[in-house]
């Protein structure tokens, strides 16, 4: 790891194969991101985690790190763009904090809270997403769904099991559950899946425990996100990459 | 009684006169007096204009989620609907009797909760009114005017929240919309470095309590006529009660009683509240007005909150409160505990029992227990009721084999006073404003009416005395002769 490229002024040496966000993670530099989970392949689909290379933009966890590059992170002009884009996935989706049970232990919020987001900014979606409680020990929250994806490429490259897909496009791509009913009750998902750690945000929740948790105890209670990003980073990926299934 | 004065004979004839608003709290109120040409009180309504919709946008959330969804229906007694939801949830995951240990945490967050909102209520609303004079300079006539004219008194009703304030944090998790009581419990217990601190200042606070009680007592020795007199009228009260007929403001059984003092009903089970209480609805008022049904909605209209109950328990189990509430009701023969002004009396009693009761739940071990939830037979249906610091308050929730609530009712305090202060405010209408040029000096003499019952009908809550205040004199044709404005709440409407 001999080779490095430039971080906010710093050198960041890094591994073959690495991307720029790995390399910085594991050097103990955080770069803020959202869709991005050390197990998992990059997706680069929520932009977060863009970074100033020269005189263009690019994610940083799908952009292979090169020797010799000069990198603006922790920038007035990245952060601000950051605030914009997570701004954007609150105005989308029906997001109550107050009320939310993953409130304290939420990656979108706790990055809001770490880049200084102090309003919605743009108006609301308010969109109508009725919420899947008909599996016994799962509930599915539309409402707080951010699109990563994490979960259906956890249930597919992990489990195996294929229980999630993004359907449509646009301003109209939402979750769906891989089932004729569309409905979680009949699908195979148990609460041992991959699928069911993964989620960023409330979509995923194992019933009657909400709350359980006291205030003071939670995830992001301890630490803000940034501190804890870099206690996640160095891990080998458990995901494949491909899902058997799908392939076959 | 006052109710020949809810609905003139010939209102298009009549000058209109509205208050509006006269509060914002948690929701909007207004007053409107119709006056003939000789100004004379001819029709007095307050109207509550709310509408909020919790009992509707909680339906297909799942039932964990409620106690802390609904508690956001207020920010000064958010514990109180924390604590109601629970415990009705606590009847549908079949938890009929929650561990030593949850259920003193939830009395002793509820006690809490019960302190901060007695001595904002008291200190910060209403002593203004009653150390100045109900009609004394707008601009001395706030919690500013009393730090300056009376530090002590000031001082000590922000250090009494405070504690208040502190004790639900270290329960709940946060001072205000916190988390700690769950279907079946709570999740968290009291450590013994929370409770330490909060030992350290609970027997000056007990001190001050206590000094609250006897400056309400003084108040009254001072204005004995026209406190009694103010808005005077008989009622029937309503509280839940103690099984040994104690004062409880966490648990108990339905208690009535009528003007007289007669025990109208007693000791009956809350699950079944819908059989004891019905409720009315009027055309000019979002907000319904309940009744005995066993005495009809004419007749069987009631009050509730800290004078109903400090007059119709037995007694209060903690010894200071008991033998303030006995001075209380032997107090000038009695009649302080008749008078609207008299609530102000009673909360303070309430506070100092509070206090004591803190104090002997943080000498309880039970509080650094482990045994934290439990669970029992699935049910649908889950009725909640606790004393809330303005009154009963009901919740009432249905939840389907999904988990989801499929159906909710929520009778809050206010409500429950709704015709109370309606003859409250007709009364001091007729006392003090009937047939005279209006004033802004008089109109607060409505407001001070108002504040006895409920502080969440004042918005002085936040503008520091500058309650929101727009009286408009319009005549008969409609064409408005007179307006008087003062302070216009500038908070975001999320700050109620």
């Amino acid at each position: 790891m001999s080779e490095t490229f430039q971080l906010d002024g710093e050198d960041i040496p890094f591994a073959p194969g690495q991307t720029v966000l790995q390399a910085a993670l594991s050097a103990g530099h955080y770069i803020p991101h959202l869709c991005y989970h050390p197990e998992f392949k990059p997706h680069g689909s929520c932009k977060v985690c863009t970074v100033k290379i020269g005189n263009r933009t690019a994610a940083s966890c799908t952009m292979p790190a090169q020797a010799g590059l000069e990198i603006e992170s922790n920038t007035e002009e990245m952060n601000a763009l950051r605030r914009t884009l997570v701004q954007m996935l609150f105005a989308e989706g029906n997001h109550f904090c107050p009320s939310c049970e993953k409130s304290g232990n939420c990656e979108l919020q706790a990055l809001g809270s770490d880049l200084g987001v102090m309003t919605a900014g743009f108006r609301h979606f308010y969109p109508n997403r009725p919420v899947d409680a008909s599996h016994p020990d799962i509930l599915l929250d539309f409402n707080r769904c951010i699109l990563c994806e994490l979960c259906v490429r956890a249930s597919c490259e992990v489990d195996e099991k294929c229980v999630f897909a993004l359907s449509g496009r646009g301003i109209t791509k939402h979750l769906v559950v891989n089932a004729t009913s569309g409905k979680l009750a009949d699908t195979d998902i148990a609460l041992t899946d991959k699928a069911m750690q993964v989620c960023p945000v409330g979509v995923i929740i194992k019933k009657r425990v909400g709350f359980a948790v006291p205030i003071g105890e939670r995830r992001y209670d301890q630490r803000p996100i940034s501190a804890q990003a870099l206690d996640d980073a160095p891990r080998p990926p458990s995901g494949s990459g491909v899902c058997q299934a799908c392939e076959e | 009684m006052t109710m020949q004065l809810e609905t003139a004979q010939n209102p298009e004839t009549l000058r209109r006169v509205a208050i509006d608003p006269i509060s914002r709290v948690e929701g909007h109120g207004k007053v409107t007096l119709l006056l003939d040409e000789e100004d004379h009180i001819q029709q007095v309504r307050l109207h509550i204009v709310e509408f909020r919709g919790f009992e509707k946008f909680i339906q297909g959330r799942p039932y964990w989620e409620i106690p802390v969804m609904v508690q956001r229906l207020c920010g000064i007694c958010p514990v109180s609907h924390h604590l109601a939801a629970s415990k009705a949830l606590d009847q549908i995951v079949g938890a009929h009797h929650l561990t030593p240990t949850a259920d003193k945490l939830r009395r002793l967050m509820h006690y809490g909760q019960m302190l901060q909102s007695h001595a904002l209520h008291f200190f910060h609303l209403s002593s203004p009114d009653l150390l100045f004079g109900f009609g004394s300079d707008m601009a001395k006539r706030n919690i500013v005017g009393v730090a300056a004219a009376y530090p002590d008194v000031a001082r000590q009703g922000v250090l009494l929240r405070k504690y208040g304030q502190e004790v639900i944090r270290h329960t709940a998790g946060k001072r205000i919309h916190g988390t700690g009581s769950i279907p079946g419990g709570v999740n968290k217990n009291l450590s013994l470095a929370e409770r330490d601190e909060l030992l350290k200042d609970v027997y000056q606070i007990i001190g001050w309590a206590r000094g609250a009680v006897h400056l309400t007592k003084q108040l009254f020795e001072q204005n004995l006529a026209e406190y009694n007199a103010f808005g005077r009228f008989p009622s029937h009260t309503f509280s839940l009660i103690r099984a040994d007929g104690a004062m409880d403001l966490y648990h108990g059984g339905l208690r009535a009683k009528d003007m007289d003092g007669k025990t109208i009903f007693d000791h009956v089970n809350y699950n079944h509240y819908w059989e004891q209480i019905s409720e009315e609805v009027k055309s000019w008022s979002y907000m319904k007005f309940p009744f005995l049904k066993v005495l009809g909605p004419e007749k069987g209209w009631y009050r509730v909150g800290p004078l109903a109950r400090v007059v119709q328990c037995d007694f209060i189990p903690t010894p200071l409160a008991d033998k303030e509430r006995q001075d209380f009701m032997a107090f000038d023969a009695g009649n302080p505990s008749g008078s609207t002004l008299g609530y102000h009396w009673a909360r303070m009693i309430e506070m100092l029992h509070a206090a004591e009761a803190i104090k002997e739940l943080l000498h309880d071990d039970d509080l650094q227990g482990t045994d934290l939830v439990v669970t029992g037979e699935r049910q649908e249906v889950g009725v909640g009721m606790i004393e809330a610091p303005r009154g009963t308050l009901i919740h009432h929730y249905h939840v389907d084999e999904n988990d989801q609530v499929i159906r909710a009712n929520l009778i809050v305090s206010t409500t429950h006073n709704n015709q109370a202060m309606n003859e409250a405010v007709r009364k001091v209408a007729m006392q003090y404003l009937d047939g005279r040029k209006l004033t802004e000096g008089l109109l607060n003499h409505i407001e001070v009416a108002v504040r006895a019952f409920d502080p969440c009908l004042s918005c002085a809550t936040h503008a520091l005395g500058k309650m929101p205040l727009q009286v408009e004199l319009i005549d008969a044709e409609g064409k408005q002769i007179d307006q008087i404005t003062r302070g216009v709440c500038d908070e975001p409407s999320s700050c109620c």
